[in-house]
């Protein structure tokens, strides 16, 4: 009689995001998870340094290491709750798009890993960060770890969902993960440096926001056309 | 289908090798600097280059198998990053030893194409446990065909984030290839390309004919044994006996 009712993908992506967020809400678990795992590791980063102050090199790559390394641990949990409590075959059966899936989990871990950073941030100033950055210096680091963010959101989401349906799950992802995010690492932590520096009024060199910015785009693109073979099953 | 015309290529193989590394001895000038350590550049360089093709015709080969579902391309990936792993390891150990040569050190974090290649190649020793830790054959393939078009675009992004890192902070007084090369040493230097890029297809061919005969041996036996015969479980692609041409 009419045609089969499809439900668009803004629509789709709508509805999945809000269920992300909303079980992130009910039931916090990501978010405190990779908060407590990053200030333990500023801790551990203290003693295994052995330094009370960081400045400059030093503290862009403890602050970006951190990230990544707590990015990961979400990483691993973000499709858990798909895969046992039957999400995906949910997504199967619905009319719609499945890279609705793909874009609604990136811009969920896009937000979790904002949150995080909310308290990580402040976290490492306080405990770690010698020099305090102006509020120059400061906007030009939100935006470097805004850019990193999507990057680690996108790896994150593709590896994760590549992951998790293999016997060795955590095992796997951070070992596919960490090397395809080695040029993120880099423009992340050479671009932060000078912000991070005791000397003052430094200045973001305009190669890293752009290498990171054709990081994001290429493996953005890569990954929402890929990402459709690892679900039909 | 697999197994023919190995021997001529094998041959063409022996002889491009032979007379190419026979150019690089004998007709390239020997380094005003470095001596005859220079010449390790023959091998190595070509091997790095092989490699990395090796990767991105992987990736090729696993976007023609995403799209067609045919297991002859995931074979086809699978043994272009197979045999490219091996040559990596063969490009990082006398990327090593040049470097102990003529810097004085097994490794040098400055040397920006060396820690690229070390990055591709952690990045591609995944490959195989990941395929390892996927049991339903089907779905092993189709995982590493993606995990393989991905890793196959991150060889040129990964090349070009790494060299920008470096280029900025230390000239790049170390170049391997190109520029400081003398015409001599261009005609040696690219006859050593071409070589060890025919020995990587005849690898490839050799790996291909290999794993062939092994499931139309395992499709033979389960014909006189009957289906008890397993298929057992491997990070190696596995063609099913439908898949498999009639034995003629």
């Amino acid at each position: 009689m009419s045609a089969p009712r499809t439900t668009s993908t803004r629509a789709a992506v709508g509805a999945l995001l809000r269920k992300e967020l909303l079980l992130e809400r009910k039931v916090p678990q990501l978010i405190p998870a990779m908060a407590l795992f990053s200030v333990v590791t500023f801790v551990v980063f203290h003693f295994g340094l052995q330094r009370r102050v960081l400045e400059g090199e030093l503290a862009a790559g403890v602050l970006s290491v951190t990230l990544l390394f707590a990015a990961m641990l979400g990483a691993n949990r973000l499709f858990v709750a798909d895969k046992e409590e039957g999400g995906f075959d949910a997504l199967l059966l619905a009319p719609v798009d499945r890279t609705a899936l793909f874009i609604a989990k990136v811009i969920a871990f896009l937000a979790f890993l904002v949150l995080l950073e909310i308290v990580m941030v402040p976290a490492f100033a306080i405990l770690l960060l010698g020099p305090t950055p102006s509020a120059a210096e400061l906007a030009q680091l939100v935006a470097m770890l805004a850019l990193a963010d999507i990057g680690i959101a996108i790896i994150g989401t593709l590896v994760g969902a590549l992951s998790i349906q293999t016997r060795a799950r955590d095992l796997i992802l951070p070992l596919i993960a960490l090397p395809l995010l080695v040029p993120v690492i880099i423009c992340l932590a050479r671009g932060i440096a000078p912000l991070l520096a005791d000397t003052g009024a430094a200045t973001l060199a305009g190669r890293w926001p752009a290498v990171l910015g054709l990081y994001d785009l290429i493996f953005g693109l890569l990954a929402y056309a890929v990402f459709d073979f690892l679900l039909d099953d | 289908m697999y197994g023919t015309r190995l021997r001529p290529l094998s041959t063409a193989t022996v002889f491009a090798l032979l007379g190419a590394f026979a150019l690089a001895a004998w007709y390239a000038p020997m380094d005003a600097d470095q001596g005859f350590t220079q010449k390790i550049i023959y091998v190595h360089v070509p091997l790095a280059i092989v490699t990395l093709c090796g990767f991105v015709f992987g990736g090729i080969m696993a976007i023609k198998h995403l799209r067609t579902r045919d297991p002859r391309y995931d074979l086809r990936s699978y043994t272009a990053i197979h045999v490219a792993q091996i040559f990596g390891v063969g490009a990082l150990i006398t990327g090593m030893i040049w470097a102990r040569a003529s810097w004085g050190v097994w490794w040098e974090w400055r040397e920006a194409t060396l820690v690229s290649f070390l990055i591709v190649f952690l990045l591609f020793a995944t490959y195989q446990p990941l395929r390892f830790s996927i049991e339903d054959p089907e779905r092993q393939a189709r995982y590493a065909s993606v995990f393989a078009v991905t890793a196959g675009a991150f060889v040129p992004v990964n090349f070009l984030a790494v060299r920008l890192a470096d280029a900025y902070i230390h000239p790049r007084v170390l170049t391997t290839s190109g520029s400081g090369l003398t015409a001599e040493m261009s005609v040696a230097f690219f006859a050593c390309v071409a070589a060890m890029a025919l020995f990587y297809v005849t690898m490839w061919r050799f790996e291909l004919a290999h794993k062939h005969t092994r499931f139309q041996l395992r499709a033979l036996r389960r014909k006189l044994g009957g289906d008890e015969i397993a298929y057992g479980r491997s990070a190696a692609p596995q063609m099913l006996d439908s898949d498999l041409p009639a034995p003629s």
